[in-house]
Parts: C-alpha cells; sequence; structure tokens
C-alpha cells in the first residue's frame, strides 16, 4: 500500500550536512534536493509519479502547486516557513488537511512525540525542540517524527475512502 | 470569561479580551505563531483589535524550527 503521485517542491541542494537525517545519499551532494529525492524514490519505486518543482515556495505558489493534492505534508526548516504555509492553507484551503512537522531536534525525550490535530490541520512533534546550533536535528528523532506524519496521511486518505 | 484556549477550559477576570491582552496575560512571548478564533485564522495585524469573548474556542500555534 502506498500514495501513487507525489508533488514534492525544494529550491535547495543537497549538502553533507543533511546527510545525517535526509533521504539523500553521499554521491548526490551538490544536486538539488527535489531531482535527487525523485529518484531515490523511483529507484525504491519506478511506479510511484512524482512531480518534482525546483523553487522556494512563497504563499502564491501553495495552491497553484499544491491545489490538485488530496494531502499536504509540510518539511520546511524554519518557523516563518511554517507560518506561511499555515496561514496560506487556513485562508485559502482551509478544508484541504495540511500535516506539519513541529518539534523535531536533539535525542531522548521520544515520549514527548505526538500529533495532536486542530479542524483540518495535524501537528506532529514534540512541539518543543526547536533546533539550532546547540540542539541539532539528527536522524532518529527527525524519523519518528516524519513517519508520524507519514502514518497520520495514511490514517486520513484510509478515513475518506471508508467514508464512502 | 471562560473560554477553550488549545483545548483546556480557561478562566480570565475580564470579560473579553484581545489577542494581544492574551498574549500578554498568558506570558506567550514567542515570536512565530499561529492563532484562530473559532476555526478562524487571526493575523498578526489584527492581534490589537481582534476580540475573543465567553465561550471562544481559541488556539495559539507557536511554531518553531527544524525540518
Amino acid at each position: 500500500m502506498g500514495i501513487g503521485r507525489l508533488v514534492i517542491a525544494d529550491f535547495d541542494v543537497v549538502e553533507e550536512s543533511n546527510l545525517n537525517r535526509q533521504y539523500y545519499f553521499f554521491d548526490q551532494i551538490g544536486k538539488k534536493k527535489s531531482l535527487a529525492l525523485k529518484e531515490n524514490i523511483r529507484r525504491i519505486n519506478p511506479l510511484v509519479e512524482v512531480e518534482a518543482h525546483e523553487i522556494k515556495i512563497i504563499a502564491s505558489d501553495v495552491k497553484p502547486l499544491f491545489g490538485v493534492c488530496d494531502v499536504l505534508v509540510e518539511a520546511f526548516d524554519w518557523a516563518d516557513q511554517k507560518a506561511m504555509l499555515i496561514e496560506t492553507m487556513l485562508e485559502q484551503m482551509p478544508r484541504k488537511p495540511l500535516v506539519v512537522g513541529l518539534g523535531v531536534a536533539g535525542w531522548g525525550a521520544g515520549n514527548a512525540i505526538h500529533c495532536r490535530r486542530i479542524d483540518n490541520l495535524y501537528i506532529c512533534g514534540d512541539e518543543i525542540s526547536e533546533a539550532g546550533v546547540e540542539l541539532p536535528p539528527i536522524a532518529p528523532k527527525v524519523g519518528m517524527v516524519a513517519n508520524l506524519q507519514a502514518d497520520t496521511v495514511i490514517g486520513i486518505l484510509l478515513r475518506e475512502f471508508v467514508s464512502l | 470569561m471562560k473560554i477553550v484556549l488549545n483545548n483546556n477550559p480557561a478562566v480570565f477576570t475580564q470579560p473579553s479580551l484581545t489577542v494581544s491582552q492574551l498574549l500578554t496575560e498568558r506570558n506567550y512571548t514567542f515570536k512565530m505563531l499561529v492563532i484562530k478564533i473559532n476555526g478562524t485564522l487571526v493575523k498578526k495585524s489584527e492581534y490589537e483589535t481582534a476580540a475573543i469573548r465567553d465561550g471562544d474556542d481559541v488556539s495559539v500555534l507557536h511554531l518553531i524550527s527544524g525540518g
């Protein structure tokens, strides 16, 4: 079971410092992230359609790029980008589910990771651990939150199908 | 007034509060917030004027970096 069509967007380039937690490999350093991720997804399953955009998302991009999607998953680095996406969704597509990651940094205290829902906004993370120089994001906790986001997406999609 | 704040009941002596007053009252000093009153987004430019009244359902989401 899985998702047959994905729309992804990232302006960034794979760097060595990303490899501790993001789904890229050493030989992809220097590549555009959106393209590198598309490659990796298609290596796992070539039947998945991946529409990859090399773009730094601003508010006016959200509906044109993601309006066709059933669920959105947020994975920005910065709080102001998360705010931009949440506010844009609330204003323009308030009925479309958005699953955000909030509080993914550091290690230990995995029990604090949770998922809670406010209308069509689903918040995954511990909501406390802000990433920074003193508290870097690393794979185990980032992975736990990312998987919780993915699990939440499946729950949303299956409920929609079931309700038919 | 009695309201629901982030899914928990909250009581205030004032009969109503602006969003700005609520943030001060509760010491929400964080910079990045998304605030909704009864399911509707309140923009930052509206914090000084948007009113919270008895029975309102308010959510104050604190956004932090990391991903």
